[in-house]
């Protein structure tokens, strides 16, 4: 693999420091959540009390149902409207106002989080004085929140990936007979697939550790996981958000693992594939093609 | 391998030989904002016909490819295509299937969805797609990779396919955008006349795009010159070559020796034409269609120039007296380059035997020798 330059050894200091320093509070903190003990930094022993507990948690239980039903909530709603918008952004010849669109898409990516959150209560807010709706906030004013936020990402994933697209393929299709809306979805779509799940994917990650966001956002009946974790944090540490995070590692873990395994999985049948048919093609020049002809023509 | 092909095909030629012609395309002009694509394009192609249209970058062979598609609207202009008109109908309710110079296959489909796509837009029975496809991976002999992803393909099976698939539909034109342009010369050579053979076999009436003389002339029945828009002329290989009637497709289609000059004779029967950088006439034995004073152009191929040491017999006609300043050996010929002292240079191509048989010594560079032709040769032009 490193046929070439070797990592001088104060390099690999460096490395592996950075590594330390990246990695080591994780791996503290799952070692600590098996702590019998219930002061953080004192080992006492090995346990599975604090799961245990964390099971019977009614507050973290809900907070994990919420946190979840949002970001698959938020996550559908931004790649559905996120891949209208990119393929606007990518296909649409420049339209009045194309630019601003394309910045205001964008916006909520670099704008602070703060401005976002505080300018959706103002909005939600105002919305209730006027029209009495949305009544509260909660699940609802989130999940508008997230979507916002979420969508942005999306576009610009699925933009990036149809601007690589040949649009003769479209052209093509519409060529052979097909209308622009089935050309979207049996062209287009397929072909933009892996950017949409990617898109879903992060999606689902922005919205499950968003904080800030729905701090303003959300009711009192309405608690998502990273408030929940964060409230029991500033009331000090407690080995139960040790074992919720544990577990929040090992599922993220294995998202990312099952992800690369799939892409990797794919790009290897793909080589494979093409290795068979480089290998046959070899073969059938070997041979005089004019076999396949005579028993074309017969 | 092509006798298989063309001894099993049963050739349509001109089956119906109709006046009116199947395809027509009248006054077309195109324009993106102030750039003028296609200039008022007029052209009839016959059922059938391989008609190719030849011409530059940029000349508007793709717009006007587009636009038979119907991928671009025209500005104004009409194409009627066997009684219909067909100027204002969507790409997709059109009889026209086009082959893209990139091939534009799915790359997410196998070969046989690829072929399918189109029958399948037409809500065909199943039986009949699966009979539809096996047919047209036989026509291009591609059965063995049916279930072949586009990228597992070679170029050439790849327009192979792509080829299968416009002819899938059985369109009533078929437009071909720069057919074999994806290929390296030494497969597009052999693929010219495989694809002008499946073509034949199938009998479809086509319009191709291309940049390359040569393609053109091997595939087509008749040739279209594009420059800057416009048609500039149109008929078979041999007529563009032999009568080309501006100095863009002389010079375009194949080599030539261009000569600017004045009409000083014009009779019926003959004309004489001074041109400077001859520092002589040129006599012509046919009458041309232009009064005398007219500034015309008249192209020689190197073919026709002859090359001799000794000088002809009415000097300052129809020669001219000169230096060789380079020689091209290419084989079974020679191209001199003739240097006159007006500074033109004429291109003069000589057989190897020439010289053999005459029982001399080819001139070298450096040596005086004259350049002459017939007076049936030159190509007078007005533009
Ligand atoms: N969509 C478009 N918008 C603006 N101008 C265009 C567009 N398509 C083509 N043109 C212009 O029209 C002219 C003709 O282009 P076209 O693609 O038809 O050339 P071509 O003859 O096919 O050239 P090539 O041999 O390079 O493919 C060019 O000047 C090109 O810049
Ligand atoms: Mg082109």
């Amino acid at each position: 693999m490193y046929n070439g330059n070797k990592l001088s050894p104060v390099l690999k200091g460096v490395l592996v420091a950075g590594f330390l320093f990246l990695y080591l509070p994780i791996v503290s903190l799952i070692v600590y959540s098996f702590n019998a003990s219930k002061l953080v930094t004192v080992w006492g022993g090995f346990s599975t009390r604090w799961y245990v507990s964390l099971f019977h948690n009614e507050q973290i239980l809900s907070a994990v149902g919420l946190s979840i039903r949002i970001a698959l909530a938020s996550a559908t709603a931004a790649v559905v409207l996120g891949t209208v918008a990119g393929f606007v952004l990518a296909r649409f010849k420049r339209f009045r106002g194309s630019t601003l669109f394309a910045g205001m898409m964008t916006a909520p990516m670099v704008m602070p989080e703060v401005i976002t959150g505080l300018s959706m209560l103002l909005l939600f807010i105002s919305m209730q004085q006027l029209f009495g709706q949305p009544s509260e906030r909660g699940f609802f004013t989130i999940w508008v929140g997230h979507t916002t936020l979420c969508m942005a990402y999306v576009a610009v994933v699925v933009r990036s990936r149809l601007i690589e697209i040949d649009k003769t393929l479209e052209d093509a299709a519409m060529d052979l007979g097909a209308r622009p809306l089935k050309i979207f979805f049996v062209i287009t779509l397929p072909l933009i697939s892996q950017a949409i799940a990617s898109g879903f994917l992060l999606s689902i990650t922005l919205s499950l550790d968003d904080l800030v966001t729905t701090a303003f956002l959300s009711g009192p009946g309405s608690t998502t996981l990273p408030q929940v974790i964060f409230s029991k944090v500033r009331l000090g540490l407690n080995p139960e958000i040790n074992a919720l995070a544990t577990i929040t590692v090992l599922i993220v873990g294995i998202m990312v693992v099952a992800a690369n395994y799939l892409m990797l999985n794919a790009q290897r049948n793909r080589e494979k594939a093409i290795a068979a048919a480089m290998r046959e093609n070899e073969n059938a020049q070997a041979g005089p093609p004019s076999s396949a002809v005579s028993s074309a023509s017969a | 391998m092509m006798e298989a092909v063309a001894a099993a095909a049963p050739v349509q030629t001109g089956v119906q030989a109709h006046n009116t012609p199947y395809l027509q395309i009248s006054g077309i002009f195109k324009k993106f904002g102030d750039n003028v694509a296609v200039d008022h394009v007029d052209l009839d192609i016959r059922q059938h016909e391989i008609f190719a249209l030849l011409g530059s970058s940029g000349c508007g062979k793709s717009t006007l490819l587009r636009m038979l598609a119907g991928m671009e609207r025209p500005t104004s202009g009409r194409i009627v295509l066997d009684g219909q008109d067909i100027t204002h109908l969507a790409p997709y309710d059109r009889p026209i299937n086009m082959m893209f110079q990139s091939y534009a296959l799915f790359p997410h489909m196998s070969v046989e969805q690829n072929i399918a796509f189109g029958l399948k837009q037409d809500k065909l029975p199943k039986g009949e797609i699966e009979s539809r496809v096996a047919e047209m991976l036989d026509l291009v002999q591609m059965r063995k990779y049916a279930h072949r992803k586009p990228y597992q393909l070679s170029g050439g099976q790849q327009q192979r396919v792509a080829l299968a698939r416009s002819l899938a539909k059985r369109p009533k034109l078929l437009l071909l955008d720069e057919p074999l342009g994806a290929l390296d010369k030494k497969l597009r050579q052999q693929t010219q006349l495989e694809l002008v053979n499946t073509l034949e076999k199938v009998g479809v009436t086509c319009i191709m795009v291309t940049h390359d003389q040569e393609e053109a002339m091997t595939m087509a029945t008749r040739i279209g010159i594009m420059s800057e828009g416009q048609l500039l002329q149109v008929g078979t290989p041999g007529e563009i070559y032999d009568y080309p009637n501006c100095r863009f497709t002389a010079e375009f289609i194949g080599e030539t020796n261009l000569l600017t000059g004045m009409v000083s004779v014009d009779e019926p029967d003959h004309v004489e034409i001074d041109v400077p950088e001859l520092e002589g006439r040129i006599w012509i034995d046919h009458g041309i269609t232009g009064p005398k004073g007219m500034q015309v152009w008249t192209s020689i191929r190197p073919e026709d120039v002859r090359l001799d040491r000794k000088p002809p017999a009415t000097p300052g006609v129809n020669s001219a007296r000169g230096t060789v300043v380079e020689i091209a050996y290419l084989g079974s010929y020679s191209v001199y380059h003739v240097r006159l002292p007006s500074g033109k240079v004429i291109k003069s191509m000589v057989p190897s035997s020439r010289w053999y048989e005459a029982g001399e010594e080819a001139p070298t560079w450096d040596e005086t020798v004259y350049v002459s032709w017939r007076p049936d040769l030159p190509v007078v032009m007005t533009r």
